[in-house]
């Protein structure tokens, strides 16, 4: 369980997290998100102690970060910005850190395996590959098997592979009860992973909700299904109050996004007219995983089921472009910043 | 401490490859500490080669300088200058215990002031103090580390130098460890180094930036004592006396000598203090600032 309460930090007296509160609770991924800037990670680094708030207290498990123990016991934590030496060894740089933390040496190995870097283990990492390094990142994070987990932009740069092997190590780790908060700029990336999302726009709270709430908001809306069985597929979730398009079949369709995408809206003329051949239809007013179990429930073979990307971009756009009006008419008097900075250089 | 490791409600299942019966709660000690930097600093290849340097410089400077003014004894001053011979004939340690370490004390300097600066250039610091949230006892156990390795090849390097040196000098001037003062002068080489290496550690925490906190120490070591000697003798010469290289090299000296303010360990104490209140100031401004 992680607590933000009232957290601000001012950089030369602007604000770049500003009164801000949230909980992480454990058992599920919660993904923070915001545009590049936002204050995502001047959070995780006020939350991890690297840095001092302003105002404000940010508690793990209860505690403030510095009053833990033995800290990679219960947090695990990969920054964004690098923090190995280059011209250490995979092996040493987890070494010096289990060994600050009490912790067996074989421990070393052991996150190793966990992130598959068991045969460069002996190699400087400054000779690794982007992915290599984040896997050396989250193997450090692991190495005292934490309970809570924050990872601030894990994906970033990653190939495909490696994105989905972050993906499933996160739910995984949720899964087991841990407290995952992992960040990104990538709403597609957080609508597969996170099972609750806090949004932020310039260091203040936008959304603190379930994942699907924070989608349902666009009005845009979607699911992108693929099916051979159209005429069933679409009589089915009509059924259940859903509405369907079918998605023109022109190789200018394909991306299935944006006004072609949307096009033939009548569903009488659909259940007529589609008669064979793979089909790829619009839903609107049905969450995606219904759709799944819908087919499955009646044996419609699916190609394809994918929330419409270009509307959850839109969602969020919509949320975090509404934070920067409200920033820009809410922001403090550059005064009462330099006197607040002051006050809090006397207070520290 | 125990509550600090509250056990979750739903406790955890171990990943693949979980805590083998590892005592969760039980807090890691300082020890555990000494030895996580004992890796930090064995694990880079720079302290390696910045120790290698140490070594070679100290004694190689020891043996050569001695050995050209033992050879040119005769035809006129050697090195040393008008007065070079009488300083060797008063204090021929002072002598041997400056002519190598004159040049291998900067290799300590900057290997003092990279042991942090290149944590916050390589961003190591972050780990460090995600490991350590306190940071003192990271800071305080770099330093002991760091003194301790310094001071056991330290004092092999002074010793050896002395050896090799006083060998080759001793057809000029005889000196022998048993003289006054002498074994002191050389174990105390070895803590003035030792000394030194935590004042560019502290100057590093100071600065954290790698060019700055090197150039900084050795103007501290080689620049300050040239400007001093700038200003007016009356109290140019008090402040000269209290820079912490020109105090802490005295420790180097088998006996006082009419001109020096300081007796040795007297000198050595302006050094440690000097050290002292830097350190003090790294720690204060660690534990303050953002990392």
């Amino acid at each position: 369980m992680i607590e933000a309460r009232d957290l601000t930090k001012l950089y030369s007296g602007k604000a770049a997290v500003d009164h801000l509160s949230f909980t992480v609770r454990p058992g599920r991924v919660t993904g923070f998100l915001g545009p590049n800037g936002a204050g995502k990670s001047t959070t995780m680094r006020l939350i991890l102690g690297l840095d001092w708030p302003n105002t404000g207290v940010a508690t793990i498990n209860g505690q403030r970060y510095e009053e833990l123990a033995n800290p990679l016991r219960t947090v695990g934590a990969l920054l964004e910005a690098k923090s190995v030496h280059g011209g250490r060894s995979a092996a040493n740089h987890l070494l010096f850190l289990a060994q600050s933390q009490g912790l067996p040496s074989s421990r070393v190995n052991e996150v190793l395996d966990l992130v598959g870097l068991r045969e460069v283990a002996d190699k400087r990492a400054g000779t690794f590959s982007l992915g290599m390094s984040q896997r050396l990142g989250i193997a450090a994070a692991m190495l005292g098997d934490p309970q809570v987990l924050l990872l601030d932009e894990p994906v970033n740069g990653l190939d495909p592979e490696g994105v989905l092997w972050i993906r499933n190590l996160l739910k995984y780790l949720a899964g087991q009860g841990r407290t995952v908060l992992v960040s990104s700029h990538l709403m597609n990336e957080m609508a597969v992973t996170a099972d609750h999302l806090i949004v932020i726009g310039r260091g203040k709270l936008i959304a603190d909700s379930a994942t699907q709430d924070v989608i349902a908001r666009s009005s845009e809306q979607s699911v992108r299904v693929r099916t051979p069985d159209a005429p069933r597929l679409t009589g089915l979730i009509e059924a259940e109050g859903g509405k369907v398009s079918l998605v023109a079949e022109s190789p200018m369709a394909e991306t299935g996004s944006g006004a072609a995408a949307s096009g033939l809206p009548a569903s009488g003329f659909l259940a007529s007219e589609i008669t064979g051949g793979p089909r790829t239809l619009t839903v609107t007013g049905m969450p995606a995983p219904r759709i799944g179990e819908l087919a499955a429930s009646a044996s419609v073979v699916l190609h394809e089921l994918s929330l419409q990307l270009a509307s959850l971009e839109e969602a969020f756009m919509e949320l975090t472009s509404g934070s920067l009006e409200f920033g820009e008419h809410s922001a403090p008097a550059p005064a009462a910043d330099a006197a607040a900075a002051a006050a809090d250089q006397g207070h520290r | 401490m125990t509550a600090a490791q509250p056990v979750s409600p739903a406790s955890p299942v171990s990943p693949p490859g979980g805590l083998a019966g590892a005592p969760a709660g039980k807090p890691a000690g300082f020890g555990h500490l000494l030895l996580s930097e004992w890796t930090k600093i064995r694990s880079v290849r720079s302290t390696v080669w910045a120790l290698i340097l140490f070594v070679v410089v100290t004694i190689g400077f020891t043996v050569l300088v001695t050995a050209l003014i033992t050879s040119n004894w005769n035809s006129g001053g050697g090195g040393g200058g008008q007065g070079g011979h009488e300083r060797i004939i008063a204090d021929p340690a002072a002598f041997l215990m400056g002519a190598g370490v004159g040049l291998g004390q900067l290799t300590i300097c900057v290997l003092g002031a990279l042991l942090i600066t290149t944590e916050y250039s390589t961003g190591v610091i972050r780990a460090s103090l995600l490991a350590v949230p306190r940071r003192t006892p990271m800071l305080v156990a770099k330093a002991i580390v760091f003194a301790g390795l310094i001071l056991v090849l330290a004092e092999i390097v002074c010793f050896s130098s002395f050896f090799a040196g006083s060998a080759i000098l001793h057809s000029r001037v005889p000196v022998s460890l048993g003289d006054p003062g002498v074994a002191r002068a050389v174990f105390g080489t070895g803590l003035y180094l030792t000394v030194l290496g935590l004042l560019a550690l502290a100057v590093g925490t100071l600065i954290r930036h790698t060019a700055g906190a090197i150039a900084t120490v050795i103007g501290v070591v080689l620049v300050l004592p040239i400007l001093s000697g700038l200003l007016p003798r009356s109290w140019g010469a008090h402040i000269n006396a209290y820079l912490p290289q020109q105090a802490g090299s005295l420790i180097s000296h088998a006996r006082q000598q009419p001109a020096d303010l300081l007796s040795p360990w007297q000198g050595f104490g302006v050094l440690c203090l000097w050290t002292a209140l830097l350190l003090a100031a790294g720690i204060y401004l660690l534990k303050r600032r953002d990392a």
